[in-house]
């Protein structure tokens, strides 16, 4: 069931959207926000309160490259691997972040704690490489500056 | 040399004030506007001074506007956009002007609205640009304090409301019809046209969709003139422009300078040259989807006219450079991996053949291809090109490429004969 506080939030986006469907990416976020991703039964409640059917909803929310249909871990890294980035370091960086997290880009860590993903352009690349953890922006990273950031991340 | 569109803007990008932006005669251009200027007379201003769209196209910005239906006669119900969507890889200008200026693009959006007489105005903005959607919700709260937003906008009867609308997340929307597929909470697929935006947009209402830069211009042009304007430009095109470069130069950065500036000023002057050891290539002169051009073309003014007579496109003025130490084929592979990624799958062509071209150039780099190879990516390029595809995505990403095999077909060649990377 939508709690009382997500059903707040997305009314709230509803009162100045002029149809019910436009508010619909919105709601995906509010969902996003409080449980972390989007799962079928959160889908199809969302759904049905939105009044669209749940393929037409979740046809939305898989386009969208910010929406999480999967389960993801306590913090999500996107780290961008557009073509500035990719010039200046992007591959050893991810390599980087295989050997310290035992992961591929796309999977969660064991313990829950690091989501890694691979985004298209953070729109730093005056600053490349970059990467966004959670809500912040890192750039001009380096192997040492990315293990430092993942500490200040429990 | 004056730089009109960044002279708020500090090397701290902190946001300018409602106070900062007016002592810097801000918002004069909107009273001037709203008190002695008829919406179509803002339109012939804006019209005279050739300002040209600054998201890619190069679109006259007066034409534009005038393609909206006015009048007695027109909807009442318009809408104006502007496109903070800003993902082409490579481009970062517009986030400049929302995190440094933010009232210049409000100022400049209250103008273009007036012009079109639409009463709702909407920023689509990318995700990641958290500190813009700060800067901007922060400064719609200080315009609507003063009555530069709302009901009656100091006393001219003109009406305006401007909301934040954050994107999820994906290339298309910063295509002009995806963006308003998506604005209405659908997937962000292009619409067929006719019917244009002008007429039928948003909900089926006239609607101008227009870039940040573009917008920003525009209060500047109602202050000063359409001469001033045209006057601060080198070339025909009118106006100044936010050049930007990225990769491996010494000092990656944005830079507003006179419309028309060379390339060579630009990398060499302002970027602080190759990073030393490296030399150029090439380079992208706006933006991931645009053709390369080589160091023999550091000369020419980076104009709309100029940059098209050698072959590739202005875009969005912002550069993404190629030196000697990277890769071509490995750099083609990143384009169109991201290219056939961002493809919204709408029409075929964009969706089989990007795909296509994205693992063909991986084999290639990973010494797998065969000549024949070349042939295919080559066809690839005339297939996707101009008018064989719904929207502009898959010509925009065989622009790269079918200059990085004109220019740097050796590369190719030998990646396929030695079978691996010649680079590595």
């Amino acid at each position: 069931m939508l709690s009382e506080a997500e059903m707040r939030e997305i009314e709230e986006e509803l009162s100045h959207s002029p149809s019910k469907q436009a508010a619909c990416i919105e709601a995906l976020k509010v969902i996003q926000r409080n449980r972390g991703w989007v799962s079928d039964e959160s889908l199809a409640e969302l759904a049905e309160f939105m009044k669209m059917s749940p393929a037409e909803l979740d046809s939305v929310a898989t386009f969208y490259n910010l929406i999480f249909r999967r389960e993801v871990g306590r913090h999500v890294i996107l780290i961008c691997d557009s073509v500035s980035c990719w010039i200046t370091g992007y591959d050893n960086l991810v390599a980087h972040f295989k050997n310290k997290l035992g992961i591929e880009p796309g999977q969660t860590t064991s313990d829950g704690r690091f989501t890694l993903l691979t985004i298209p352009c953070l729109g730093v690349c005056e600053h490349a490489p970059a990467m966004v953890v959670d809500r912040q922006t890192f750039w001009e990273l380096t192997e040492d500056k990315i293990d430092k950031i993942l500490e200040d991340f429990k | 040399m004056e730089k009109p569109l960044t002279q708020n803007i500090g090397a701290d990008l902190k946001p300018a004030s409602l106070a900062d932006y007016e002592e810097s005669g801000g918002y004069k251009a909107m009273k001037k506007a709203l008190k002695e200027m008829t919406p179509e007379d803002v339109q012939k201003q804006v019209k005279d001074s050739n300002l040209r769209g600054r998201g890619g196209a190069g679109f006259s910005t007066g034409m534009k506007w005038g393609f909206v239906p006015m009048g007695e006669n027109a909807p009442k119900q318009k809408y104006l956009v502007a496109n903070a969507d800003e993902m082409e890889p490579g481009t970062f200008k517009d986030r400049y002007i929302m995190e440094g200026d933010p009232h210049e693009l409000l100022e400049g959006m209250i103008l273009a609205a007036y012009a079109i007489e639409a009463p709702t105005a909407y920023i689509f903005l990318r995700w990641a640009y958290k500190k813009s959607e700060e800067a901007l919700r922060n400064a719609i709260k200080e315009a609507h304090n003063k009555n530069y937003l709302g009901k009656n906008i100091l006393g001219s009867g003109f009406d305006l409301e401007l909301y934040v609308h954050v994107s999820a997340g994906r290339y298309m929307c910063g295509e002009e019809t995806g963006l308003l597929n998506s604005l209405e909470g659908k997937r962000a697929n292009p619409r067929a046209k006719p019917p244009f935006p002008q007429a039928c947009g948003l909900w089926g209402k006239p609607t101008i969709v227009q870039n940040v830069e573009t917008l920003a211009n525009v209060p500047h042009i109602i202050a000063h003139g359409a001469e001033w304007y045209k006057n601060l430009s080198k070339t025909d095109d009118g106006g100044t422009k936010l050049y930007g470069v990225s990769g491996r130069v010494k000092n990656p950065g944005m830079w507003e300078l006179p419309m028309g500036t060379s390339a060579r000023e630009i990398i060499y002057e302002h970027a602080g040259g190759m990073h030393d050891g490296l030399d150029l290539k090439g380079f992208l002169p706006g933006g991931a989807s645009t053709d390369f051009l080589t160091p023999d073309h550091l000369d020419i003014p980076l104009d709309f006219d100029s940059v098209t007579k050698a072959g590739s496109r202005m875009g969005t003025g912002t550069m993404i450079i190629l030196d000697d130490r990277t890769c071509p084929v490995a750099m083609m592979a990143n384009l169109e991996h991201f290219f056939a990624q961002e493809s919204c799958g709408w029409c075929t062509p964009c969706r089989e053949g990007l795909s296509w071209c994205a693992k063909i150039l991986k084999a290639i780099e990973a010494g797998q291809g065969q000549m024949e190879d070349l042939d295919i990516l080559k066809q690839h390029c005339e297939q996707l090109g101009p008018g064989n595809t719904f929207c502009a995505l898959a010509p925009g990403a065989v622009e790269p490429l079918q200059s990085a095999l004109k220019y740097f077909r050796e590369d190719f060649e030998r990646h396929i004969k030695e079978g691996k990377c010649p680079y590595k």
